[in-house]
């Protein structure tokens, strides 16, 4: 089983009412030291019978087609190597 | 034979009977569509209702736009069926990229249900022929999600190409360039945030004196009007 992540936020040039509202909470939680927050979204995505080759293209066109939209967002996609952080979930299915 | 005018519902979706009701309201044979069903039973046009298809999960819209539906809906409007997206219609256009640019948060993060002025600023369009140029609409919105953005250059091309089809008197949300509403190149595909289909009747639409002017509570009316005369003569 092959395991990828799409990180998917908005780009830098649209405005993030989200992101501000926390921006304008924290303060009020004693941490004044906060500049900036924007707001995304994280996919973790498990494929089974996944070609290593062609993983990070079909992830990215999963990004591209329903995951973010491109009009607005961006999208970064980050393919974890196999045996990463799954040792539980293969224990329990071995 | 009356005119046929499809309303589709999509899991989640509010206004398909105000939709429909509107339609028959102008004389037109209301249709209901399913989201599932890819066949559009000899409809003449297609109105994409608000509400929160799918639960807006993801995006709103996004979901709503891979439906079995609109894959027959997108190529149909490639081929010149006139469309209104209402809304969340509206959101289920720009992820298909019928229209260009997209919804986001409103600026105040408030969910907002206000009766708004518009000025028509397209009346060439299938639904807004019925328009005078210019001419200001009293239509209520209804949503969280109503901020309409697109990039500069986008925004550019819709002002040049005179496809900004209404906007607010009075922004309420922080939508780029005051734009309630965009039409396509061709005039056929229509979006537009607030709800046309609620502003019908004397009784139930917004009435009263409204930024000087009496304003009748059937400011929406002539998007329906403007479709119906269109087909007729089509």
């Amino acid at each position: 089983m092959a395991r990828v992540l799409v990180d998917v936020m908005l780009k830098p040039e649209i405005l993030d009412p989200q992101g501000q509202a926390v921006q304008r909470a924290l303060p009020r939680m004693g941490f004044d030291s906060v500049t900036n927050v924007r707001q995304g979204k994280r996919f973790e995505l498990e494929l089974a019978d996944a070609d290593p080759a062609t993983l990070r293209a079909t992830a990215e066109q999963m990004a591209e087609k329903l995951l973010a939209n491109t009009v607005i967002e961006d999208f970064k996609v980050t393919v974890l190597p196999a045996d990463a952080g799954d040792t539980d979930n293969r224990a329990e299915s071995a | 034979m009356p005119a046929r005018i499809g309303v589709v519902t999509f899991p989640g979706t509010l206004d398909d009977q105000q939709a429909l009701r509107a339609a028959a309201a102008v004389g037109a044979e209301p249709v209901a569509l399913w989201h599932k069903d890819r066949d559009l039973h000899q409809v003449d046009a297609v109105v994409l209702p608000g509400g929160f298809s799918y639960g807006d999960y993801l995006r709103a819209g996004a979901i709503a736009r891979f439906s079995p539906v609109m894959d027959t809906i997108i190529d149909a409007a490639r081929g010149g069926l006139p469309v209104l997206g209402i809304c969340n219609g509206f959101q289920v256009l720009c992820e298909a990229h019928l229209l260009e640019g997209a919804m986001i948060r409103n600026g105040d993060l408030h969910f907002i249900n206000r009766d708004v002025a518009l000025r028509i600023e397209n009346n060439r369009t299938a639904w807004t022929s019925d328009y005078e140029a210019g001419a200001q609409a009293v239509i209520p919105i209804k949503n969280v999600d109503g901020r309409f953005v697109a990039d500069e250059r986008t925004l550019d091309a819709l002002e040049a190409e005179g496809r900004v089809l209404a906007r607010y008197l009075a922004n309420p949300n922080g939508a780029a360039r005051d734009i309630a509403g965009i039409t396509n190149a061709a005039g056929n595909v229509v979006g537009l945030m607030p709800h046309p289909e609620y502003a019908i009747d004397e009784l139930t639409g917004p009435a009263g004196f409204i930024e000087n002017r009496r304003v009748p509570g059937t400011d929406g009316l002539p998007f329906f009007t403007s479709i119906l005369k269109s087909l007729v003569s089509a």
